[in-house]
């Protein structure tokens, strides 16, 4: 601010102990986890053509079956997750666009819905998207996840919202991702990894890069959500039909 | 805080305990109750014999006849045929056909309340849809699954979903027989892709076996169950915002009135109900209200899933009893705290949105509703998160805030600003880099927002810091004192008074008052 340092009085410049000026604002600008806006790029303009194809218009229907026959638009959340899954894992303008035109509704509808749920990527997501909780339960659980954090970055050499350079990865922290008691874990893709380790983690990041699939699930040795150390409930056979019922129900 | 108190000293330490055994055993002579391990103070005061003091009841230790998911770790098949073994879809017609008051009465005498977190009775929730000419009304009714389960800590509607999406379907069969509606949409958030998969089939299975669609279990009766996945918002498990995210909407939360049994789903009655709560339904209707309601304290009663997570031996998710003891819980079942119960620091007893209880509360809590509110907290989902002595709570809870100001709609101004706000100031506190006097503006801050929106995000957002003020403020205030001594003093808003330029007067708002203390001292 070279303006508020000339509008300094000159008779007291002398004291001044290499002190920064004081600018007219010290809040800063709000910033947002995206872009809520859309912007023209060469990537990403209602001119690149996007169609749902064969399959996709055939799930479609039947999503839209699901809700009353006045409410089609009530299908526009499965549908653009569908035609996210069509264009490789991200939701262009286009895309909107052709949500927009299949449920009769207006585009601008579609672009609110598109901009308030953060699981439509408005920009290209690599194949792997790899999302790590970063909330409170996985901080503390396990190893934590601020180690998990560490070691995705070192590993891919990204922060959170970059992708790698050869494209395969795009890594985000997320919001919790409700699997609390399996802390610290991440969601790739739609698969989800519980119970991470640095080391579980770098082989799995390895074995995607190989282009296998790591086994989702717990990486530890337990299967799911139980004691680690062996159950302390559900240990015998479940009780069948019409056992312990009242006796018109047995 | 009376009311429970006999219950509360069953769990207590042991050194009150042994002062009341030893004071009974003096007056022995005169009070024929000290045969009773835990009779109360009161009755050593007694000089003739009354009635004999109930015994102490102790709660926990549910057997796994009584449970109601038995399929919680998905060891066995969560298919048709596998929940068909275990009990599901067992009669399923003669429950429809006892009709929706039988039902309805069934789910008030057996206590149940909302699994969501807000606790409200669910008999009486459900019989909101039924008001006196319901039946005129030609509109569609629609019960709502809230599976849209985001609250940190929270992980028990996930092992329902995956382990025994049997057990829901047939619950929003009963349930919605109950509340007479056409059709049941589960809202499942859209991160569970595994868990909508499951639920997807358990649908498909029950429309081919006849169970759901027209004609259900063949009682004449026409229900369907659809499946819809959320894109990742925590505010849709709110009721109202729920309605709107199913309705193609952003999800932003409604005004109520109008409640959602009057105007709801598609402008039709609905109620939005748990996953839990829906899925122990059919249940309870076969083994009978009695029996669910003889589980926990009164007015608590049932069983209700745990999930516990941070700084135990073996985090884990478990169904046990109402009313258990907090402690007991964790050791029973998630093999204690690390480094022992003395390393514990506080605990979360309902997931992110309720306030932290410090290691003595938690001594004396019991895992329902009315014993955590009695301890200024909430059982709000049952999601324990434990934190021991090595947690930086204050960082723990910061981001929470941080969490908040993510998932606020940004509907109302106070929430929408408010959990910015607090997110900054937290953030500066977990450094120690402000003004003791800002931990007051900080609250005061908290309780503008709480109340003050159209949802509980605002609350939400506002109980964690009360929480951790009311418990924690010595160590938040030490932080500050640290960071003063190393860096000197800070003015309101973090700036420190090192890097101010001193040629102009501050203001006493932004900490200039700090100055004239300096230059008094």
């Amino acid at each position: 601010m070279a303006s508020v340092a000339s509008l300094t009085r000159t008779g007291r410049s002398a004291v001044s102990r290499n002190l920064p000026a004081r600018a007219f604002t010290t809040s800063l600008s709000a910033r947002s986890d995206s872009l809520f806006v859309h912007r023209d790029t060469d990537y990403n303009n209602p001119d690149i053509p996007f169609e749902f194809d064969a399959e996709n218009l055939k799930m479609a229907k039947e999503i839209i079956a699901r809700y009353p026959p006045q409410y089609k638009k009530a299908a526009v959340m499965p549908i653009l997750d569908l035609g996210q899954r069509q264009n490789k894992g991200w939701t262009s303008i286009s895309v909107m666009n052709a949500v927009a035109k299949l449920l009769e509704m207006p585009k601008m509808r579609v672009y609110e819905v598109a901009t308030f749920y953060t699981m439509y990527n408005r920009e290209p997501v690599g194949k792997y998207f790899v999302q790590l909780c970063t909330t409170t339960p996985c901080k503390l659980g396990g190893c934590g996840s601020d180690i998990i954090q560490k070691t995705i970055e070192e590993k891919l050499g990204v922060h959170g919202g970059e992708s790698t350079k050869d494209g395969k990865f795009t890594y985000i922290e997320v919001e919790c991702l409700g699997a609390c008691s399996n802390a610290p874990m991440m969601q790739i893709n739609d698969d989800f990894y519980e119970d991470l380790t640095p080391e579980s983690t770098v082989k799995i990041l390895d074995a995607l890069s190989k282009g296998e699939r790591p086994k989702p699930g717990p990486q530890s040795k337990r299967y799911k959500s139980e004691n680690s150390a062996g159950l302390t409930t559900l240990t015998g056979k479940p009780y069948g039909p019409g056992e312990f019922c009242q006796p018109e129900f047995q | 805080m009376t009311v429970s108190r006999p219950f509360l000293r069953s769990i207590s330490t042991t050194t009150p305990k042994a002062i009341i055994t030893n004071a009974s055993a003096t007056s022995s002579s005169s009070s024929p109750n000290s045969t009773t391990p835990s009779s109360s103070p009161s009755t050593s005061s007694r000089s003739l014999a009354t009635v004999a003091d109930p015994p102490v009841r102790r709660y926990g230790g549910l057997k796994d006849q009584d449970r109601i998911f038995t399929n919680l770790f998905s060891r066995h098949d969560h298919g048709i045929k596998g929940a068909k073994a275990r009990g599901d879809w067992h009669k399923t017609k003669e429950i429809l056909l006892k009709g929706d008051s039988w039902i309805i009465q069934t789910i008030k005498d057996s206590g149940l309340r909302g699994r969501g977190g807000a606790g409200f009775p669910s008999g009486l929730k459900w019989s909101f849809m039924n008001k006196p000419g319901w039946e005129k009304d030609k509109r569609p009714r629609y019960l709502v699954v809230n599976a849209d389960e985001g609250e940190p800590g929270t992980c028990k509607d996930r092992e329902i979903m995956r382990g025994d999406p049997h057990k829901l379907v047939e619950g929003c069969l009963v349930a919605g027989r109950a509340m007479n509606a056409t059709a049941a949409y589960i809202y499942i958030r859209g991160e569970f892709y595994q868990e909508a998969s499951h639920v997807q089939q358990a649908i498909d299975e029950a429309y081919k076996d006849g169970l759901i669609g027209k004609n259900a279990c063949g009682s004449g009766y026409d229900f369907d169950v659809y499946l819809h996945r959320g894109a990742g918002a925590y505010i849709c498990g709110e009721e109202t915002a729920l309605i709107e995210s199913l309705e193609g909407k952003q999800g932003k939360p409604r005004l109520k009135p109008p409640f959602p049994a009057d105007v709801g789903l598609f402008g039709c009655p609905s109620t939005v109900a748990n996953v839990e709560t829906v899925a122990v339904a059919p249940t309870i209707a076969r083994r009978g209200g009695a029996w669910f309601a003889s589980f926990g304290r009164e007015k608590n009663s049932g069983t209700k899933l745990f999930c516990v997570s941070g700084h135990v031996n073996n985090p884990c998710v478990v169904e046990e009893e109402m009313s258990i003891p907090l402690q007991e819980l964790l050791e029973k079942h998630c093999g204690g705290i690390r480094g022992g119960w003395q390393n514990l620091k506080g605990i979360i007893p309902g997931g992110c949105s309720v306030p932290v209880i410090p290691r003595e509360v938690c001594e004396k809590a019991l895992m329902d509703y009315d014993s955590l509110k009695d301890c200024q907290t909430s059982l709000g989902t049952g999601a324990v998160i434990v934190m021991d002595q090595t947690t930086d709570m204050v960082s723990a809870i910061a981001r929470f805030s941080k969490f908040y100001k993510h998932e606020s709609c940004g509907q109302c101004t106070p929430c929408r600003e408010g959990t910015t706000w607090m997110m900054n100031m937290m953030d500066r506190l977990v450094e120690g880099r402000a003004q003791e006097r800002e931990i007051d503006m900080l609250l005061e801050l908290t309780k503008q927002v709480e109340g003050h929106t159209i949802c509980a995000l605002g609350d939400a957002a506002a109980w964690p810091i009360q929480g951790l003020m009311r418990h924690f403020r010595p160590e938040v205030e030490a932080r500050l004192a640290a960071y003063h001594a190393k860096h000197g003093q800070v003015l309101f808003g973090g700036k420190l008074l090192s890097e101010t330029d001193q040629r102009y007067a501050i203001p006493d708002n932004l900490g200039g008052d700090a100055l004239r203390q300096i230059a008094s001292s």
